[in-house]
């Protein structure tokens, strides 16, 4: 066995590195992961505000508007575990307010709210990106987490593997 | 942006990459393009060559690919000197200028995969081998439910779907007498000599056609050996066949708005069929082979006809029915027509900018060179 020993050290420095790079891919992805979660909830902030704005426009009528105000505040007041329901409820609220696509139509071709309109479209879309996007590095993530060599020796730390973001972030077609 | 073909051969890609170039420039935006290519090939102004292209084998087929170390110190260059706010990355699995620009940059990162691989164990193992530089993808795009499919099979995550685009206002002109025929015009676009282009099958339902539409009249545009193509015609039938050769593009959209029928014969291969859209939005009623990729984009059957790869009697039946049906046809042509504006140019790339914007947003700075 003898023979081994001049092996056993390069062998530990080629483990020692590999393990080093697999800790920093790790490490970034876990920023990234941050990083997007804050984007998403940037675009989700954005979203409802504007939804408030449409609601206290008086461009819809009131019920829809109030319908829009409730699940636009609730949205903003949830907790971290309240949400992504919260936030589906809203989506749903959209497509149920905007759901006749003429008057959709109309609003957007109005001079004073075709601006606000406009930026309820793009909000909507820029949801469904930046959970998308967050989605694909979280699950880049996890599934390095669920690596043998990072859970034996634990290189994520005390980090819980990042979560997946489910939500309905579907908009009113009328809007596209 | 990051093409990994080069730009003087026409492709999918290619087209893809110079059309949104085109459309981003008109924006005021500022685009540089590294592809494959020599200096002074007279490659568009935007392109910076990344060296010499090799033909081989990749893919089932043989591409001109650019890689090695001159070619990867120049794409390191590139980045480097490039200074860009972002880095859009065409078929980052690509083994060419595209692999080689994942590998080496860093930073707000956006990649758009077209191939869509149904035979899948080489990109598999590929996969694995990708994976460390894909997580540096901040935003995916697929250009079809099928890439999409492809792409979260051997890599997980969820892209968002841009489809593939035209610019609709260039094939919206107006029907000239000069194709016109009493049987009807019948048209094919496509490299004559790459068999998955499905001319034989169109060729070999011609007789069968002429039967039952006596005076229609096929029109063959593209590339290729145009004898060995009309010597698969029997001798009484080449009167009924022209082939144009290669076209340009303002031709092309007239033979497309005066064709009575546009027929998409293609046997495999295609991921998305751009070729469609342009036939739809010039207003040609359409018959294409059941492939996946051109069910998804007519629709299943609502705004064309389709009938079973390779199968040519079928083709020549479901041909002569529609030249017969003008209410079908115009039906198909009148729901196509409109459906095409959603591969619009202006449109599409209003939704990739977004794309930018947000992965600029998780990407704080430049594209930088990675350690």
């Amino acid at each position: 066995m003898e023979w081994l020993l001049p092996f056993v050290g390069p062998a530990l420095v080629l483990g020692a590195l590999v393990l080093s790079w697999m800790a920093g891919r790790l490490d970034r992805l876990h920023h990234r992961v941050e990083k997007a979660s804050a984007v998403l909830d940037a675009a989700l902030f954005h979203r409802s505000g504007t939804v408030v704005e449409i609601a206290s426009a008086k461009i819809l009528d009131p019920a829809a508007s109030l319908l829009l105000l409730d699940a636009a505040h609730r949205a903003r007041a949830s907790t971290d575990e309240e949400r992504e329901p919260a936030e589906s409820d809203l989506s749903r609220a959209l497509l149920a307010a905007l759901a006749d696509a003429d008057q959709v139509r109309r609003l957007r071709a109005d001079p004073s709210h075709g601006v606000l309109i406009e930026e309820l479209s793009d909000a909507c879309r820029t949801v469904e990106l930046s959970r998308r996007f967050h989605n694909d590095v979280a699950a880049a993530a996890r599934e390095l987490h669920g690596r043998v060599l990072v859970r034996w020796f634990r290189l994520s730390g005390h980090a819980a593997p990042p979560r997946m973001v489910e939500l309905d972030d579907s908009w009113p077609p009328a809007l596209s | 942006m990051v093409c990994p073909y080069s730009l003087d051969v026409p492709g999918g890609v290619q087209n893809h990459v110079r059309d949104l170039t085109e459309q981003l420039t008109s924006l005021g935006h500022q685009v540089s393009v590294l592809a494959p290519g020599e200096e002074g090939r007279g490659l568009p102004g935007y392109v910076v060559p990344a060296g010499r292209a090799v033909p081989v084998p990749y893919n089932g087929s043989v591409a001109r690919l650019t890689f090695g170390p001159l070619a990867a110190k120049r794409t390191r260059r590139w980045l480097r000197e490039g200074r860009f706010d972002l880095l859009h990355i065409h078929e980052p699995s690509v083994p060419s200028v595209s692999v080689l620009a994942l590998w080496a940059a860093r930073g707000p990162i956006v990649g758009t995969f077209h191939t869509s691989n149904t035979r899948s164990r080489a990109m598999s193992s590929a996969a694995a081998m990708l994976r460390p530089s894909m997580e540096k993808i901040g935003g995916r795009i697929a250009v079809s439910e099928h890439a999409r499919r492809t792409l979260v099979q051997h890599f997980g995550g969820e892209p968002v779907i841009i489809p593939n685009g035209v610019f609709v206002d260039r094939f919206a002109v107006s029907p000239a007498a000069r194709w016109s025929a009493p049987g009807g015009t019948v048209s094919f676009l496509g490299r004559l000599d790459e068999p998955r282009k499905g001319l034989a099958t169109l060729l070999r339902a011609v007789p069968l056609l002429v039967r039952a539409r006596p005076r229609v009249h096929v029109y063959v545009a593209g590339r290729g050996d145009v004898d060995a193509a009309r010597r698969l015609l029997p001798a009484e039938h080449r009167d009924d066949v022209t082939f144009l050769g290669q076209v340009d593009d303002a031709t092309r959209s007239e033979l497309l708005a005066s064709s009575d029928l546009f027929v998409a014969p293609q046997t495999g291969g295609e991921s998305f069929g751009i070729v469609l859209v342009e036939a739809m939005a010039a207003g040609a009623p359409v018959l294409a082979s059941d492939l996946p990729a051109f069910r998804a984009v007519l629709d299943n059957g609502r705004l064309g006809s389709t009938y079973p790869v390779g199968d040519a009697d079928a083709l020549a039946r479901c041909a002569a029915n529609l030249l017969a049906d003008d209410g079908r046809r115009l039906g198909l042509r009148d729901a196509a027509t409109e459906a095409a504006r959603r591969y619009d140019w202006p449109l599409l790339t209003r939704d990739i900018v977004r794309v930018y914007e947000t992965v600029r947003r998780t990407a704080a700075g430049r594209v930088g060179e990675d350690a």
